[in-house]
């Protein structure tokens, strides 16, 4: 691909003229970054800015829209369902990434270890939920658990047993975290098995010849050696379980009662917006959940580079 | 604004990954303890797989019996046919638009995120104009905040320009990937060589002309990659289009299913369409689920480029 072209180099290149081009050239980039520059501007910056100045007014039928300073974020932050559904992410994050990275990591691990055909079929397998738009996801684990339709009663009747009701107040938390360990695992197995293949394998050789097991190439060597790639996972496996938000949609339509329109903060600003038009209230909602969702991600970044030696 | 997510795939190393008959822990042949691992893979595969498999058994089942007959094992007699007769009569065919709505949401807003990614990304990696490190820094920082705390006051501010309940509510948004934009930056960084560039100035090209002769071309693993997981991001978009959209004709397939669910659920027996729903889910996962399957050698290495050192 490199050998096509190779670099001829004039004598006048050095010249103070060629300089100068060169410095009106690196104006250039402006156009390449333009256009996105303007998406960016329309539909991150303006957006954001627009949810803040929201969010210090209040309106009102009487009075219309008046400022209000922070009013709204001491609302916000003393309102028992934003804090609760700030609440609920921060532990569905406790307990979902630790078992979809668990997952994704052993299989990946087990996988960098065979060349068969039947470990290529079932990396393929495993990844396949990626391709699943999140709506369907939820809503195929929604008619498993159900006990209409679903298989889980018969499975449990041939043990003599009546199936749990999955979509009850007990069971909800753990359905939602299957579904969406499910959904993301693969996706997460296929980034480290990347990282894993990208070690030069003569470092297993050299443990190997230095009498370490499978397991201590995995753990104290393999695992090391990718921590950057987890920690990236981990990362964006964080910012996404913080805007949950589609699988308990979907499964409110089809669980009533357990499951209300303020379970995570976003289905909050949602119902807020939608349900009861209180848009400035609703902005409040949603430009908090960016701020702690950024600053959370900030520290966890900041952290992590320090321990895992990110440069 | 100094966010460290490590570097890109060597991109010298082919994207195409396992594939390496010599991989060191073959030596040795298949030995007894890779039964063990194999058990693993194939419980793992199971439990992934056995949704899709009650997927492509319910799409073939009436409603009546999808809840009287065995759900993991499909029933006589098989009724996908006429379920998809149901998908074109139901409400004159709605279905079959909500899956070219997500088409073309998913086609334009994916190309046109991975056409900004692309060029920004070189702009990015290849000039050092003033300001960039600034930009560049606020781009990367953005990654970080969810695009979901932006739906709502994206819907306050697209009302107000009246393009609310049209395709560019969706599409025009879903343009927006600083993720993208950051993998082609250290993409491009690593795999066009400066050298090239020049000797292409030299010969008298133009910088638009050295950017689609001389750097696209070596620029196609991330390409495909991007292009990839952006239209993934928004064929599997719900939030979006559930907030921007209310005309039931401009609805993406994800939303229409959620809605034909919630309708089904609280309905009586004429609103149940249960096994449209299981058919067209059933359907709609399809185009997905091939093009990963033929694209593999792309997605394969490609989907960790930005993570691995």
């Amino acid at each position: 691909m490199t050998t096509s072209l190779t670099p001829t180099r004039h004598p006048r290149d050095a010249s103070s003229t060629a300089g100068r081009v060169a410095e009106r050239r690196q104006r250039f980039g402006w156009f390449f970054v333009a256009p996105f520059l303007l998406i960016f501007l329309l539909f991150l910056i303006v957006p954001l800015g627009y949810a803040f100045w929201m969010s210090l007014h209040t309106s009102t039928l009487a009075t219309g829209s008046s400022f209000t300073g922070i009013d709204n974020y001491v609302k916000a932050f003393t309102d028992p369902l934003f804090l609760e559904g700030i609440g609920r992410v921060a532990l569905f994050a406790l307990v979902m990434i630790p078992i979809q990275l668990g997952v994704a990591l052993a299989a990946a691990l087990v996988l960098d270890t065979l060349v068969t055909r039947l470990s290529k079929a079932s990396r393929l397998l495993i990844f396949a939920p990626y391709a699943v738009p999140v709506v369907i996801g939820a809503l195929m684990w929604s008619f498993l658990y159900s006990p209409r339709f679903g298989p889980a009663a018969t499975l449990f009747e041939v043990f003599g047993m009546d199936a749990p009701n999955f979509l009850s107040n007990n069971l909800l938390f753990a359905s939602l975290v299957n579904i969406v360990t499910w959904q993301w695992s693969g996706y997460y197995m296929i980034v480290i098995y990347a990282a894993l293949r990208a070690i030069n394998p003569s470092i297993y050789e050299a443990a190997r010849v230095d009498g370490a097991t499978g397991w201590q190439i995995a753990t104290r060597i393999k695992v090391p050696m990718i921590s950057s790639s987890m920690i990236m996972v981990l990362t964006f496996a964080m910012i996404g379980t913080l805007q949950f938000f589609t699988e308990p949609v979907v499964m409110r339509s089809l669980a009533q009662g357990a499951i209300d329109a303020a379970y995570t903060p976003n289905m909050y600003a949602f119902s807020l917006a939608f349900s009861y038009s209180q848009f400035n209230y609703a902005s409040t909602i949603a430009f908090s959940l960016g701020v702690l969702v950024f600053i959370g991600s900030y520290l966890f970044l900041h952290l992590t580079r320090k321990q895992s030696g990110l440069k | 604004m100094a966010l460290n997510i490590p570097a890109v795939t060597d991109p010298t190393q082919p994207l195409v990954e396992g594939d390496h008959t010599d991989h060191p822990v073959r030596v040795g042949g298949r030995k007894p303890r890779h039964i063990g691992s194999h058990v693993f893979l194939i419980i793992l595969a199971i439990y992934f797989v056995v949704p899709l498999w009650w997927l492509l058994v319910a799409s073939t089942k009436s409603t009546s019996s999808l809840f009287s007959s065995s759900p993991l094992w499909f029933d006589h007699p098989v009724d996908f046919i006429d379920n998809i007769r149901g998908l074109f009569s139901h409400q004159n065919g709605i279905y079959w638009r909500w899956l070219g709505n997500s088409f073309l949401y998913a086609m334009t807003g994916g190309l046109g995120a991975t056409v900004m990614a692309v060029l920004a990304g070189y702009g990015f990696a290849k000039y050092r104009f003033r300001g960039r490190g600034f930009v560049f820094g606020v781009v990367l920082g953005s990654v970080m905040v969810p695009l979901t705390a932006l739906v709502v006051p994206t819907f306050l501010l697209l009302s107000q320009y009246g393009i609310i309940n049209t395709p560019w509510a969706v599409i025009l948004p879903s343009m927006l990937s600083p993720f993208g934009v950051y993998l082609m930056r250290v993409y491009t960084q690593d795999a066009v060589p400066d050298e090239m560039l020049e000797a292409a100035r030299i010969d008298g090209a133009g910088e638009f002309r050295t950017f689609f002769q001389v750097a696209l071309p070596m620029l196609k693993p991330a390409v495909v990659t991007v292009l990839l997981l952006s239209v993934v991001a928004t064929w599997n978009n719900f939030f979006l289009p559930l907030a921007v959209l209310t005309d039931p004709k401009l609805l993406p397939v994800t939303v229409g299913l959620n809605n034909w669910t919630a309708l089904s659920n609280a309905g009586a027996g004429g609103e149940q369409v249960w096994n449209l729903i299981t058919s067209g889910a059933f359907i709609s996962i399809v185009p997905l689920l091939l093009s990963f399957l033929f694209l593999q050698r792309y997605w394969q290495g490609g989907l960790s480029l930005g993570s691995v050192k």
